[in-house]
């Protein structure tokens, strides 16, 4: 078993036109015995950034915790919120640091840059940044994810049909992976308004 | 005094903490995960006037492509373009940490940077890691001296070379550059024999794919021709895509407005008298 399949997770975000959305399974599990059903993997930086953590949960948080501390040290000291590039600088070079010892975390980033541009982000567990211009996934579902992204995703969709497209894929994939499911979580992140909702998905 | 409870941030070097627990949980049975690697085919060639580094643009994480148009060719310095292959985050991590070393030296010096000065940090840093920083890298580039070319190997050995390949692919571009490859080839023939050796690469490894990435340096100029060439688009596309009629079950929305920023001219309006 990987340490990746230990907790179980599915991580995925999209681009749309001025707007992007990330979205995740709510499943915490032990392996195969589930012990949440409303766990936590995306987390929010600021208004116009989010952070998605797949991986080992205790991991994640921890990592979590000290992203939002540095953060916070760069808000004190700038007096304003990081641009996403510069966070998955950051992130990249807090992960790299522990090369030889990593965090067990694949990170999604997905954020509004300068004048609202979408950004979108994934690493590896030691901070290889991949960039994309449509869609990123993550987790022990991303095989599947990759394929439902692959065919579903089309270039500037409007909030709303973001919402589904991402949604379906998710869905979809998280049913052919045992470790992640249990409903998600999807955030819709538009220059003037976030929209979270909770998705209903197949409890088993 | 006891320790200070924050962990302020670090000034640089790695972290050794996790590497015991890791350990511990490597013995219990859980495996460590694999990385992000470029799988890749990488190749360099000495022309007439300058220097040719070729990429592919796939990256791997185990069977899977994990992205079909990265970028290998890294930048070293205006006139320094150096090729990575092995683990995307090593080779990443070490071309940055050394082109702004080079970045300081020129503020330092006033001069523009030389090739074999960067194949100095590379080399002793790959070799002060004993080849766990894995790194195979096509270091290229014209200065004072002329053009060069080298190829480093992740334990920090190196080469210097007419022309270099590098990578999973490297036997497919080099049967390309040893049966075509001769002195004094022009630009043309250059970018066409490189790209050559690319889609071989491309073609016959399949740790490598997509397109073809060209960077060609000569005295006082650079041309970095991303995406010279396309072999492999993608033909599969449905012309209006997969819609979805509003179905997904939603059990609760939550909308958070966002604050409109407010500009604040800088001195503000002068007050009228």
């Amino acid at each position: 078993m990987s340490i990746f399949e230990y907790n179980g997770s599915a991580l995925v975000a999209m681009v749309g036109k001025n707007c992007f959305a990330i979205a995740s399974d709510r499943r915490l599990g032990v392996q195969l015995q589930t012990i949440a059903t409303d766990f936590q993997k995306i987390y929010k930086i600021h208004d116009k950034l989010f952070i998605g953590l797949s991986g080992l949960g205790t991991d994640a948080q921890t990592l979590y915790q000290r992203l939002v501390f540095r953060h916070k040290l760069y808000q004190l000291r700038e007096e304003r919120d990081m641009k996403p590039e510069t966070f998955a600088s950051l992130v990249s070079a807090i992960l790299y640091e522990k090369r030889f010892g990593p965090y067990f975390c694949q990170p999604v980033i997905a954020g509004l840059g300068a004048e609202d541009k979408p950004f979108i982000c994934t690493m590896d567990s030691i901070g290889a940044k991949e960039l994309a211009k449509d869609f990123v996934v993550a987790g022990t579902a991303s095989e599947s994810l990759y394929g439902a992204c692959e065919s579903m995703f089309k270039p500037d969709m409007e909030p709303e049909e973001l919402f589904e497209t991402i949604s379906q894929a998710l869905l979809s994939s998280v049913d052919r992976d045992c470790l992640s499911g249990w409903g998600g979580h999807v955030y819709v992140v538009t220059p003037t308004e976030v929209t979270e909702r909770i998705l209903k998905g197949r409890m088993d | 005094m006891s320790k200070v409870a924050v962990d302020i941030p670090p000034k640089g070097g790695f972290s050794f903490d996790l590497c015991r627990r890791n350990e511990m949980l490597t013995k219990k049975g859980a495996q460590s995960p694999s990385f992000l690697k470029t799988g890749t085919t990488i190749v360099g060639l000495i022309f007439q006037d300058g220097v040719i580094l070729g990429a592919d643009t796939r990256a791997t994480e185990g069977p899977i492509v994990a992205d079909k148009n990265c970028e290998k060719i890294h930048y070293m310095a205006p006139n320094i373009y150096c090729c990575g292959a092995g683990t995307a985050a090593d080779t990443e991590a070490v071309t940055d940490m050394v082109s702004s070393q080079l970045q300081l030296h020129r503020y330092h010096t006033g001069r523009e940077s030389r090739v074999v000065t960067a194949l100095t940090m590379l080399k002793s840093h790959l070799f002060n890691y004993q080849g766990h920083v894995q790194a195979a890298l096509v270091l290229g580039g014209v200065d004072v001296t002329g053009p060069h070319l080298h190829t480093i190997y992740p334990h920090g050995s190196t080469d210097t070379l007419p022309f270099a390949t590098m990578g999973s692919g490297s036997l497919a571009a080099m049967a390309i550059f040893e049966s075509k490859y001769h002195e004094g080839l022009s630009r043309d023939e250059g970018i066409k024999l490189v790209a050559e050796a690319i889609c071989s690469g491309i073609f016959n490894d399949l740790g490598s794919g997509s397109n073809v990435d060209i960077c060609v340096i000569t005295k006082g100029h650079k041309d970095y021709l991303r995406n010279h060439m396309l072999p492999n688009p993608r033909t599969y596309v449905s012309s209006q895509g997969y819609t979805f009629p509003k179905k997904t079950e939603v059990l609760l929305t939550k909308i958070t407005p966002l604050r409109e920023m407010v500009e604040v001219t800088e001195g503000g309006d002068v007050m009228e008298e």
